[in-house]
């Protein structure tokens, strides 16, 4: 599945310059540097789902917008086909963004309220050239709302007068519109009622099928990439701490944070109860990141070299890779906690 | 709550339908507005309405009072000036240079403010720094002493006082567009055109602007009432729209001399600027409270 | 003994006038809460969930209003209670919870302020002189904050609610809660805004409070898998109307009405890798001008003409009710035979 791959980032890196105020410079304050996204390196192959999962504020939004370059990266390399997008110059880029989309968390935020659904789904084609006039245009938009489940003739409306689930549709239109490969999905279900999340996600795979679709799926919900990806990257602050095929990843988890992720979400059927492996604490302030292994602080397994150096990235099965001191023990976490 | 989500989508009106209906259920600005548009008319009409030519001078009526005292008749029902002009005549004809100046200088203000407004909280950067320098140095010059400067500088004519009242005037739009473009460039609808391929002309004109634009609209309503005054004010020292032109600011300092015994020459066109400025307050202050509640809540 | 029952609501009807007509949020929605047990609320966003709670509350605000109905706490009707003794109940006997603990605690007062400002308007049992007093509100502070699993608790009172993370402001808010041992915690959407990590510390908290106080606990949220874990029995609620509830583990495991099947049918689970999944189609109706039919109808896939009427709540097995006339034929049919 990942013989051809559309995407390669190597590397990259996210850092965030809070410059001080004026007050804070004279009392000689230096400026603050936030590491978002910290080397990361992964691709993602032709026609697969690759689920970035973490935490609110582990860097997987940022790592999405930096891989489109709306937030420029740092560092590192991005590459889409044989382009180098991190090299491209503005105006090649325009003329990239129309093969690399993304469709966002918030349906509210997202659409501008000024202006009507056939304005915002057709705005791709204008802004690159795709349409024939204004006829065309629209009936273009209306070929893709009937594709995303709306209707034609509520192409004159604006986004207040639709529903959560209908805004997302909108936007999930402007973002295929243009006829793209490669679509960030940043958390495009989570603000979404259950029933109409489960909507959402059949009409994003039924588009993958039909449009040859490359998908970046960024969430917090195992259960939702579970269900959907083909691999799985896991996110703790701004590293990638274990990724590999999703069966692998879900059944066999290595990385500590990954099985505590898994055992923290509740259950339907009540098959989590019992077996609960909980975390102390918060998230560390990313302004502050612990020494070593970002993780250890949290760790139910940490132990002195984990608060000293930064553990590499091991495969532990095919395609399957994390990054823990404690791997080679293969103490499972889940074990340790049962003993 | 939920159910204003649902209402959201229930209603099938536009947003400014919506706004201007609240608008209208606020009967003293409407009223207000009213009032506004009456002096908009009567300065548009004014050679119409006029009871009398303006400039037309006759000793014969010097100082006439208005009507219903002794001596007044309805030829001059507000009475005349000290040179026999008809004072109702020119507080009309005067109502066309305070909407003229007020609405010349808010319109090249806003449109200034605006852009730089715009520029500055969507570019950052540099042009950020230059625009909002430039707009802390203007906010501390003294507004009414600078423009009484220029206009002895420039010289009276109607094109330099909309210049002197304006120089300081595009401060205010702009600070405000600024703010709301900052707030607004974070939102993922301006992210969204930027992932499309966007340029900054069209994220700022087509994106941000019609987004903000409530605002920008009430604050020139208001902003416009204070212009109305310092075109008075400088009219009032003699630096304003010169003589004859009638002028409301010119006409209050014209009565001065003779305010004991004549007390209407400077009474009416004072009352005028009270009643146009007081109008506008209270539109504008309905026009706040219906289309930007934030300001209310 | 006591009567097992500790609120019993009935018949509630609260509605909106809104300027595109009257939205009638909950409607005829009957609770009954027994003494020490946790109560789920499942539902989507326009469910009456929340505005369930909030006239329980008391907190319904123009152009919102109740109706109807009989809000029973502990033998009072809090419908006929003066604004002066509903705002003493408030807090002391019934606490409530938000979703957003960042607005809903003032950002103006420290958190040792707030937490002593519920402490002396709650408990009578504070010594009189203004020291002693300051003193033993003080130790409590840092007492209920320990509880709830905050370090160093004395450090902190002096911290307003931005020095927080969002788990622990979220817990703040439980403290300041339970700072007057209410009887009856409402807790709405507690763990909606947190990670899943935090999400799962929250609820256990809230599982450990709820025994150690005795008190009663209902679980407001739309995350079925939350119910499962922590509820004793569940309400779903679609459209301003209860639609099923019973035992949690009964209703999970066999539901009766169409809506809480779609619902479990949309839980996403890695288990159902490569199997379709059967989203309920379509969206939750405008609460405006609503036909006396199902409400649920539009979105049924069982549904046919004979939905086109008023249905009411039917029993459907032991503690358990439906409001579908699918789930009771068996037992219509038991009583023709």
């Amino acid at each position: 599945m990942t013989t051809d791959p559309l995407l390669k980032v190597t590397n990259l890196t996210k850092t965030y310059t809070g410059s001080p105020s004026m007050v804070a410079r004279l009392l000689g304050r230096k400026p603050v540097h936030v590491r978002a996204v910290s080397d990361v390196s992964f691709s993602v192959g032709r026609g697969e789902i690759l689920g970035l999962i973490g935490e609110s504020g582990c860097g997987k939004s940022t790592l999405g917008r930096a891989i489109l370059r709306l937030h420029e990266p740092s560092s590192g390399r991005v590459e889409f086909g044989d382009a180098d997008v991190t090299a491209l110059s503005p105006p090649e880029m325009k003329a990239m963004r129309r093969r690399m989309q993304i469709i966002f968390q918030d349906p509210y935020a997202s659409l501008n309220p000024r202006r009507t659904v056939g304005d915002i789904v057709g705005l791709p084609l204008q802004l690159h050239g795709l349409e024939n006039g204004r006829e065309d245009m629209r009936e273009k938009v209306a070929m893709m709302l009937d594709k995303v489940g709306l209707k034609a003739g509520q192409i004159d409306r604006y986004p207040h007068q639709f529903s959560g689930g209908q805004r997302q549709r909108i936007g999930i239109a402007r973002a295929l519109i243009s006829n793209p490969e490669f679509i960030v999905c940043d958390e495009p279900v989570s603000a979404l009622d259950v029933s109409i999340q489960a909507q959402i996600i059949q009409l994003l795979l039924e588009l993958k099928r039909e449009f040859q679709l490359t998908y970046l799926f960024i969430s917090h919900d195992i259960s939702v990439i579970g269900y959907l990806s083909d691999r799985v990257a896991v996110m703790y602050l701004g590293e990638i701490v274990e990724m590999g095929p999703v069966e692998s990843v879900l059944a066999t988890p290595r990385h500590p944070y990954t099985q505590s992720l898994m055992s923290a979400v509740p259950e339907v059927d009540g098959t989590g109860k019992g077996q609960r492996v909980r975390l102390k604490g918060d998230l560390p302030s990313p302004l502050d990141p612990p020494s070593g292994c970002k993780f250890h602080t949290r760790c139910p397994l940490a132990i002195d070299i984990c608060r000293q150096r930064k553990p590499v990235t091991e495969t532990v099965g095919k395609g399957h890779s994390a990054a823990c001191h404690r791997l080679a023990e293969r103490l499972s976490l889940l074990e340790g906690a049962a003993q | 709550m939920s159910v204003i989500e649902t209402n959201a989508t229930v209603a099938a009106e536009s947003l400014f339908r919506r706004n201007m209906a609240a608008f209208m259920e606020n009967r003293l600005a409407f009223g207000s507005a009213i009032v506004v548009v009456l002096f908009v008319f009567m300065a548009i009409f004014a050679p119409w309405i006029a009871p009398n030519d303006p400039y037309n001078t006759n000793l014969f009526f010097r100082l006439q009072p208005p009507v219903w005292m002794d001596g007044g008749e309805w030829a001059y029902p507000l009475g005349a000036d000290a040179l026999g002009r008809c004072i109702l005549s020119r507080i009309i004809y005067g109502a066309r240079v305070s909407i003229f100046i007020g609405a010349a200088v808010i319109l090249v203000a806003t449109t200034v403010g605006i852009l730089a407004g715009l520029a500055a909280g969507y570019l950052r950067g540099w042009v950020d720094v230059v625009i909002s320098r430039l707009v802390d140095i203007l906010l501390g010059f003294p507004y009414l002493i600078f423009a009484i400067g220029l206009m002895a500088m420039m010289g009276p004519g109607l094109g330099n006082i909309i210049l002197a009242l304006a120089y300081k005037e595009w401060v205010i739009p702009c600070r405000v567009v600024r703010g709301e473009t900052l707030v607004t460039r974070e939102l993922e609808y301006v992210e969204a055109a930027r992932a499309l391929g966007a340029s900054s002309k069209h994220i700022m004109l087509r994106e941000i602007l019609p987004n903000i634009l409530s605002p920008v609209i009430v604050v020139a309503t208001i902003r416009m009432a204070h212009v109305i005054i310092l075109e008075a004010s400088l009219s009032f020292l003699g630096l304003g729209v010169q003589p004859p032109t009638a002028s409301w600011g010119a006409m209050v300092a014209d009565g001065r001399a003779f305010i004991l015994e004549s007390w209407w020459v400077s009474t009416f066109p004072g009352v005028a600027i009270l009643l146009l400025v007081l109008a506008i307050n209270v539109a504008s202050q309905g026009l706040r409270d219906a289309f930007d509640p934030r300001f209310t809540e | 003994m006591k009567d097992p029952i500790l609120l019993d609501v009935r018949g509630l009807r609260t509605v909106f006038d809104t300027r595109a007509g009257r939205v009638c949020a909950v409607d005829g929605v009957d609770v009954i809460v027994q003494r020490g047990e946790c109560l789920g609320i499942v539902g989507e966003s326009g469910s009456g969930k929340s505005v369930t709670f909030a006239s329980v509350m008391g907190l319904v605000r123009p152009p919102g209003r109740v109706e109807a109905g009989e809000i029973i706490f502990d033998g009072v009707n809090l419908r006929q209670l003066p604004p002066r003794q509903m705002q003493a109940l408030r807090g002391r006997d019934i606490a409530m919870t938000m979703q957003d603990a960042l607005t809903a605690l003032n950002p103006t007062l420290t958190i040792g302020e707030q937490l002593a400002e519920m402490l002396a308007a709650h408990a009578d049992d504070l010594p009189r002189s203004r020291s002693d007093r300051r003193r033993v509100i003080r130790a409590r502070s840092v007492d209920m904050l320990t509880l709830v699993g905050i370090p160093s608790a004395g450090d902190r009172l002096g911290q307003y609610p931005h020095e927080f993370s969002g788990g622990m402001r979220q817990r703040i808010m439980i403290a300041i809660a339970l700072a007057s041992k209410p009887r009856l915690l409402i807790a709405d959407e507690p763990t909606t805004a947190l990670d899943v990590t935090i999400q799962a510390q929250v609820l256990e908290l809230i599982s450990n409070l709820r025994a150690e106080f005795g008190m009663s606990v209902v679980l407001i949220t739309h995350d079925l898998g939350v119910v499962a874990e922590h509820c004793d029995r569940v309400m779903v609620m679609y459209a301003g109307q209860v639609v099923e509830e019973g035992p949690t583990e009964r209703v999970i495991s066999d539901p009766r009405h169409p809506y809480t099947r779609g619902l479990l049918a949309s839980v996403l689970r890695p288990g159902l890798r490569g199997q379709p999944i059967r989203p309920i189609r379509g969206q939750v109706p405008e609460l405006i001008d609503l036909l006396p039919q199902c409400r649920f109808m539009d979105r049924c896939p069982e549904a046919d003409e004979d939905c086109r009427h008023l249905i009411d709540m039917r029993p459907v097995g032991p503690g358990r009710r439906a409001r579908c006339i699918r789930t009771a034929l068996p037992t219509t049919e038991k009583a023709k035979a």
